[in-house]
């Protein structure tokens, strides 16, 4: 087993880059190899939030009049502007990528801060928007309190409908599972500046750029179907 | 995109991603203008044209994430069968949801107390149909 240790100053790498895993007959083989496990992760992804989206949109099927009412609440100005946020993060992601392609060490490194800054921003402006939400007991059903506008009641307890708890029930699951990405995205996103600063990617070798990047995307591209179902339905 | 460029791009393989950032500027922009449709469209009532206008807007944007963003478009084509394979079961799961949904009537709230409707007084749901569906 030890021979497929992953020391990279062992004799068992290759002479020609200290990054070229034995196994591999290339270094694009290698590049190649670890991208589509990432697409693969990326796929299991789509699906982990695919079942909240079927569940959300069923759920907006059964009560569609309690989920136009909630989606009142949500402060639309800012879900747009965490969406600038978050494709502007994308862009400054790809353009420490390319650096990387480059060799531009203190560019790459200065993209990574700028997408942390961002993923910061959309951060800050998601506990704005928790917080008055939490004040006005926009809430899951059990805790959900009866507000101004709500006018459906459910015909079988006459008691307020179960639908507007149960927006803010997936509201918090959805982008409180988001928001736990952009988290972990973040940490990456140090750890490889961390790496960045320190000299260890090349434009030979950025795999790790690379794929955490892919993770951001996707992140993104996950933001980009929550902002209009949640902040823009009628 | 026409498929000569597609072509053309995987018989070019040695060349990866674009070497400018153009390419990415430009991306960036197309996806800030469509982000500001979508917006201005919602303020709009279109009915029910509201959901289906926001979605096409959302797939186009996420259809430009991955082609430039996420290099689909220069890549070798197994990681876009990846990412397709991906959507593709989720829209399996979510057509066999909505077609279970649909076929359903008299859904009835998780705090019911077994009594009919208050307001309305109904006839209680057909045996079977409903009492499945009790979530």
């Amino acid at each position: 087993m030890s021979t497929t240790s992953v020391d990279i100053h062992q004799p068992h790498g290759h002479p020609d880059d200290p990054h070229h895993q034995h196994h591999f007959a290339t270094m694009e083989q290698q590049f190649d190899t670890s991208k589509i496990g990432m697409w693969l992760f990326l796929a299991t992804e789509v699906l982990l939030f695919g079942g909240l989206f079927v569940g959300f949109g069923l759920m907006q099927a059964r009560y569609p009049q309690e989920f136009v009412e909630a989606h009142e609440h949500l402060q639309r100005p800012l879900g747009a502007l965490n969406t600038v946020v978050l494709l502007v993060s994308s862009f400054t992601m790809v353009m420490g990528v390319l650096s990387a392609q480059r060799n531009d060490k203190k560019k790459l490194v200065l993209f990574l801060i700028l997408t942390i800054i961002c993923a910061g921003i959309f951060l800050t402006v998601k506990y704005f928007e928790y917080s008055h939400k939490f004040e006005e007991h926009l809430l899951p059903p059990r805790w959900y309190h009866a507000q101004p506008g709500d006018t459906v009641k459910d015909p079988y307890t006459g008691q307020i409908s179960h639908g507007y708890g149960t927006f803010f029930a997936f509201y918090f699951m959805m982008t409180g599972l988001h928001g736990f990405h952009i988290l972990v995205g973040m940490i990456l996103l140090a750890w490889i500046a961390v790496r960045a600063h320190r000299g260890e990617f090349s434009k030979e070798y950025y795999t790790p750029v690379d794929l955490i990047g892919l993770y951001w995307h996707l992140v993104d591209l996950i933001w980009i179907y929550l902002f209009p179902l949640y902040y823009l339905i009628k | 995109m026409s498929t000569d460029q597609i072509i053309q791009h995987e018989e070019t393989d040695a060349d990866h991603e674009p070497h400018s950032s153009g390419v990415y500027v430009k991306t960036l922009i197309a996806l800030l203008i469509l982000t500001a449709i979508t917006v201005g469209a919602s303020y709009i009532d279109f009915g029910a044209g509201n959901v289906v206008i926001a979605l096409f807007i959302a797939t186009i944007k996420a259809t430009i994430v991955a082609l430039f963003f996420m290099h689909l478009r220069y890549d070798k084509p197994v990681n876009a069968v990846i990412a397709c394979a991906g959507f593709l079961f989720l829209g399996i799961f979510l057509m066999f949801c909505f077609i279970d949904f649909g076929s359903r009537d008299g859904l009835r709230p998780v705090n019911w107390n077994g009594k009919m409707p208050v307001e309305t007084a109904a006839p209680a749901p057909a045996p079977g149909a409903a009492a499945p569906a009790n979530k």
